[in-house]
């Protein structure tokens, strides 16, 4: 990357680009008639109403319950099985192609198969939600994990660290901007998957909301059921790509 | 073959069979999973009747669609934006976080905009898979060699040569990730679509089957998007170790 500009013109770029977005968005709205496509200033006003009504609080609730489980499942799951699969070069080397094999699999196609061992509800979604997120998270850790330069684990074996410290000061920070992506591209998928989860196989939460205002054709409320969900899925985005880069750099740095 | 190929051979094939036994054995309820080849069966039967090719054919065209479009888009795009650092700048956020927004939700806005036809589902396919390729172009740029660029600057090359003599070719290895992707990011746009609103093709076909109750039909269905998803997936990477071999880059 070249020279950094300053901040205020980095913001100020930023905002720019967002208000032109905002107006092709005014613009198509205009185009397209309010039947297709509601403007901005109509899709916040749904969105404030939606967030005002007790019943879609609830429906909100539902639908973090089961991205915090299947986040769990994914992120802590990935995370040992990655680890172990990078410790263990010749499982590492058995299991990465399959892993990247299943990773371009489109996985919705599955979800009658997760429906029918799981039934309807809460451990279909947090299932789905958790298949989706885990497989790029184990891809990133095992990576993470494997290239690891050599020269440090001499380093380690030289100082004679025990293995936690080893662990702690050594395995840790020569991998964890590699995880953290990883871990940033699984919340995106695990998101999905539990939406797409509550879209086909629940009765409650965010992806229902939507999938019945698909059939009421609802347009306003489609758009601001859609509009919460991508402000609350970039602001959790942004704040791992801002921990993500910082630790990037500390390594660049080191 | 290395060890840990066969190794992955065997594996792959024992899961296989443990699901073959499982399900024979009847300890996996029939209305849950069916016997692999059951599947396999039910599929050269659809086959060979021709009842699925149309949604095959279907399918198979709106990826193609999806994919090569937001290839080509994608480059074109990140040619354009790679110009332009400021936008890219201001751009990057945005390009990080646009895999955690589930764009097919607007799949039935684009119905009304475009009709009930193959258009809306091939839209769909392109939005999921534009911004990977759009990425994987910016990665590429950002790793073409300093000295190549010189090298144009001194054969005072205009800008579009240079963009296609030298930035192309030295970018090919990071656009091929883009590539694989892509092809990825098209049959989920395009199965999913499927899936919500759709008279045609293997997601709605899919989802007739299963709420019909007919699981043959379903999982042989299901196999067969398995395995052609796989099938594609191993020319390319076959494709691109051969490529990187040959710049002596290959792992």
């Amino acid at each position: 990357m070249s020279a950094r500009a300053p901040a205020w013109q980095r913001y100020g770029d930023i905002l720019a680009l967002l208000a032109a977005l905002v107006l092709l968005w005014w613009g198509l709205a205009r185009l397209a008639g309010p039947e297709a496509l509601t403007g901005p200033a109509e899709t916040l006003a749904r969105a404030g109403e939606l967030l005002d009504s007790r019943r879609f609080h609830g429906h909100i609730a539902e639908s973090l319950t089961a991205l915090g489980y299947a986040l769990l499942l994914a992120a802590l799951g990935g995370l040992g099985l990655g680890t172990w699969l990078g410790v263990r070069r010749l499982a590492g080397q058995v299991a990465e192609p399959i892993l990247v094999a299943l990773y371009a699999l489109p996985k919705i196609t599955l979800y009658p198969v997760i429906l029918l061992i799981f039934g309807l509800g809460l451990p279909a979604k947090v299932a789905f939600g958790a298949i989706h997120g885990i497989i790029p998270v184990t891809i990133f850790t095992l990576n993470a994990v494997r290239t690891i330069r050599p020269v440090y684990l001499k380093v380690a074996r030289t100082l004679r660290l025990t293995p936690w410290q080893a662990f702690r000061t050594v395995w840790l920070p020569a991998a964890l901007p590699e995880i953290v992506s990883g871990q940033r591209v699984g919340f995106a998928l695990t998101l999905l998957g539990v939406l797409i989860g509550e879209m086909f196989a629940s009765q409650r939460g965010v992806g229902f909301v939507i999938i019945n205002a698909i059939g009421l054709n609802d347009v306003p409320t489609i758009m601001a059921a859609a509009f919460l969900l991508a402000a609350f899925a970039a602001t959790v985005s942004a704040i791992l790509l801002k921990i993500d880069r910082a630790l990037h750099r500390r390594t660049l740095r080191a | 073959m290395t060890r840990a190929g066969w190794i992955r051979i065997a594996i792959v094939l024992g899961a296989v069979a443990a699901l073959e036994v499982t399900t024979r054995a009847g300890w996996i309820d029939p209305h849950t999973i069916i016997p692999p080849t059951a599947m396999a069966a039910a599929l050269a039967g659809l086959i060979a009747s021709g009842a699925i090719l149309p949604d095959i054919a279907k399918t198979l065209s709106n990826v193609a669609a999806a994919f090569v479009l937001s290839v080509g888009g994608g480059f074109l795009l990140g040619l354009l934006i790679h110009a332009a650092p400021r936008l890219r700048r201001a751009l990057d956020p945005l390009l990080a976080t646009y895999y955690a927004v589930p764009f097919f939700v607007f799949y039935p806005l684009l119905i009304v905009v475009f009709g009930m036809s193959d258009l809306p589902i091939i839209v769909i396919g392109f939005l999921f898979g534009v911004v990977a390729m759009i990425i994987a172009t910016l990665n590429g740029l950002d790793r073409v060699p300093r000295v190549a660029l010189k090298v144009a600057r001194l054969a005072r090359m205009d800008p579009v040569s240079t963009a296609l003599v030298i930035k192309f070719p030295a970018a090919v290895p990071h656009l091929f990730t883009g590539i694989k992707l892509a092809v990825a990011y098209s049959f989920i746009g395009v199965i999913a679509s499927e899936f919500i609103l759709s008279g045609a093709g293997l997601g709605y076909a899919i989802a007739y089957a299963y709420n019909n109750f007919d699981n043959p039909r379903m999982y042989a269905l299901m196999l067969f998007i398995l395995v052609s998803v796989t099938a594609v997936n191993m020319v390319l990477h076959g494709f691109e170790q051969r490529m990187l071999r040959r710049r002596g880059l290959s792992r």
